[in-house]
């Protein structure tokens, strides 16, 4: 875009109505419009708004971008590359080029209760229809809304009462266009009651000169006592920019279990992460890990919404950021009146290890009802010298020292994961991220 | 082994070792006691690479190596072992990786192998009966919520797997009963041998009733200021250090 148009202006003006996607017999195109609508609304976000304070978005807007999202394909030798950035599990796998679904790539669970497919392939499904774009939270957020309103496509994920899968399901996004493209993807999981599910997702940059910026939205239901293991890895090249928006709705007896791994080297990725609590004795255990060299800026804003009594919420952050590298931390926590007998937990924990690196943190408690225990921490330190000493008194040399007290820090976290090859990989990222540290 | 000459030392620019002359040989086991504040700690400390020392003066040969020219970790390479006074306690690194890495950085310095997990375990069995120290502890994180006793063990459990040249130990009997006491001095004692060398820091007497020393040195004001044998500590253990300082003040004022 030229440089006397905003992006919102591009966008706004740009696009009237009518170059709204038309998904299967325009299903949910009312749906587009309305989101079309309350992205015009709410405008967009400046430092001057409350949940930008510390993410100058507009500077990652400057550049010119392509809203066409083309489709995108990859060769098998790409997919090569991929795999040597993602973790390798015994798993199924979803492989989503620019947010499309590639069947031919992937390793789809047999048809049963489980059923995979693409949301625009899914337009007249009744969950959908229930479903698309209305969780509470996402209605204040423009992002969320203009993705709503202009996505190409995503993953549709249902499991039916009681199903689950005999292995996790890895969901590969890849993203790759040879000119500056924001791309918005979005994808819909719906855990029917008693359901379980294992799912990673690793998000994958190719572009080595385009910029790809990525908005994408995962919206979650999880019905009675239904189960989620959600794992999120972060670790797109250097010029991909990402918000996600990943927001759940928890009802009675379900349990989620959410990680977030930021790894290098994405220059921003904002992760909006919220749960709603609609149902009691839910259990939600919120995970982050960040990793931040370079420029990078990462920024996660979590909410976890207690609607109800005897919810349980746990929540650990845990970054460690190199060279000029930015982070934010923003946790909220709503305890609604009702909300008695709630358990809801926070802690974010910070290891700089550059002078130039830098965190804002900010508890946001809102809390009405009287009966609940809450708290919530915040540290920020640097390496203990005393621990690095004693670790170098018994021959263990700067880095491999400083490997072991990074590990330790995130132990928290990955001691966490239930996937034995994740954590493999988790702790060799670890590894890599400090040896370059130490040697830049 | 370790010739130290003309020894100065200073933190923060106050002058703590003023001049120390020591000559450790092969099996020798010697005994540096002294007042508080008078070095003893300090000493170790810089021989182990402690940063915030600064050496003013003299020199530390080590197996005819210019030890002050080492890092921390190739000090601990080339052989020398400190058993900390306050060993750290570190959440999140397991005891046992924790030496499966001092082990396996020490051996790649001398152009060996990464140990096998086989041989890893069957060393640390074996080292752990020799010392007596409690398996249970060997898979939690690193000195966490060990007691007193405990983490002084685990530093002479270290001791035993590392197999250094020259093993300095801190006050290992400060905050021990003599139950510890006696578990502690029994695994140095199995540890000694003709090509080991051990320098044992104590302000008290009575850890050289069970770990034996060939020479006691009374180290007093950043000098050592006599030179003995066992009988050294005992005469200190009854008479107190105030004669020494007397005697060196009678000295200087001569």
């Amino acid at each position: 875009m030229t440089s006397d148009k905003s992006f919102f202006d591009f966008i706004s003006n740009g696009l009237p109505g009518p170059e709204l996607r038309k998904d299967a017999d325009n299903a949910i195109l009312p749906a587009r419009q309305l989101a079309f609508s309350r992205f015009r609304a709410l405008g967009l976000p400046s430092v001057k708004t409350e949940e930008w304070r510390y993410t100058n978005i507009q500077r990652f807007l400057k550049d010119s971008f392509s809203l066409a999202q083309e489709e995108g394909t990859i060769t098998a030798e790409q997919l090569k590359v991929v795999n040597t950035k993602v973790p390798q599990l015994d798993s199924y796998t979803a492989v989503l080029v620019n947010g499309r679904l590639q069947t031919t790539l992937s390793n789809l669970p047999a048809e049963g209760k489980v059923s995979i497919s693409t949301l625009s392939g899914a337009a007249n499904n009744t969950q959908l229809q229930l479903w698309f774009d209305k969780h509470p939270h996402l209605q204040q957020q423009p992002f969320a809304a203009l993705n709503a309103a202009l996505f190409a496509d995503g993953l549709f994920i249902e499991a039916g009462v009681n199903a689950s899968l005999d292995k996790p399901l890895h969901i590969l996004h890849i993203y790759t266009t040879a000119e500056n493209a924001f791309i918005q993807p979005r994808h819909l999981l719906v855990l029917h009651k008693g359901a379980t599910l294992e799912i990673v997702e690793s998000s994958v940059g190719l572009n080595e000169t385009a910029i790809a910026f990525v908005n994408s939205v995962t919206e979650i239901i999880l019905e009675e006592n239904a189960e989620l293991w959600h794992y999120n890895l972060q670790s797109s090249e250097k010029n991909s920019r990402h918000i996600y928006h990943t927001s759940t709705v928890q009802k009675a007896d379900s349990r989620y279990h959410h990680f977030n791994f930021t790894l290098p080297s994405a220059e921003l990725t904002r992760n909006n992460l919220s749960v709603a609590l609609t149902g009691s004795n839910t259990e939600t255990n919120l995970h982050g890990l960040y990793l931040a060299t370079d420029q990078q800026h990462v920024d996660n804003h979590t909410f976890v919404d207690h609607l109800v009594p005897n919810c349980n919420s746990n929540e650990l952050y845990k970054g460690v950021l190199l060279d000029n590298s930015n982070g934010v931390f923003t946790g909220k926590i709503h305890v609604h009146q009702d909300a008695q007998k709630t358990n809801a937990f926070q802690q974010n924990n910070n290891l700089l290890m550059s002078e130039k690196a830098s965190i804002n943190s900010q508890p946001q408690l809102e809390i009405y009802a009287d009966d609940v225990k809450c708290s919530h921490g915040f540290t920020v330190g640097r390496f203990s010298e005393e621990s690095l000493f004693y670790l170098r008194s018994r021959g263990i040399g700067e880095e491999a020292a400083k490997t072991l007290l990074v590990n330790a820090f995130a132990f928290d976290i990955t001691d966490q994961v239930h996937i034995p090859a994740l954590q493999d990989f988790l702790s060799e990222k670890i590894r890599r991220y400090v040896s370059g540290a130490i040697n830049n | 082994m370790l010739t130290i000459k003309n020894l100065h030392a200073e933190v923060d620019g106050k002058k703590i070792l003023k001049g120390i002359n020591l000559e450790i040989k092969k099996g020798e086991m010697h005994a540096i006691m002294g007042p508080n504040g008078s070095g003893k700690s300090s000493l170790s400390s810089v021989l182990a690479g402690r940063e915030n020392y600064t050496v003013t003066e003299g020199e530390v040969i080590f197996e005819g190596k210019n030890l002050l020219d080492l890092s921390p970790e190739n000090r601990a390479r080339e052989g020398i072992f400190l058993a900390f006074q306050y060993p750290v306690e570190i959440p999140g690194v397991s005891n046992l990786n924790f030496l499966k890495t001092a082990l396996n950085e020490i051996r790649t310095y001398h152009g060996l192998a990464p140990i096998e997990a086989k041989e890893f375990l069957k060393l640390t069995k074996e080292k752990q009966q020799l010392v007596d120290f409690n398996a249970n502890l060997m898979n939690r994180s690193l000195n966490e919520g060990f007691s007193g006793g405990e983490k002084k063990r685990n530093e002479v459990f270290q001791l035993a797997m590392l197999d250094p040249k020259l093993a300095i130990l801190d006050e290992t009997d400060s905050g021990l009963d003599i139950d510890a006491l006696r578990i502690v001095a029994a695994g140095v004692n199995k540890l000694r041998s003709a090509d080991k060398a051990f320098m044992v820091i104590t302000h008290y007497q009575r850890l050289l009733d069970y770990i034996v020393p060939d020479f006691v040195h009374v180290l007093y004001d950043g000098r050592i200021v006599k030179t003995g044998n066992k009988e050294l500590a005992l005469e200190l253990e009854e008479k107190g250090y105030d004669w020494l300082k007397e005697e060196v003040h009678q000295k200087e004022s001569v």
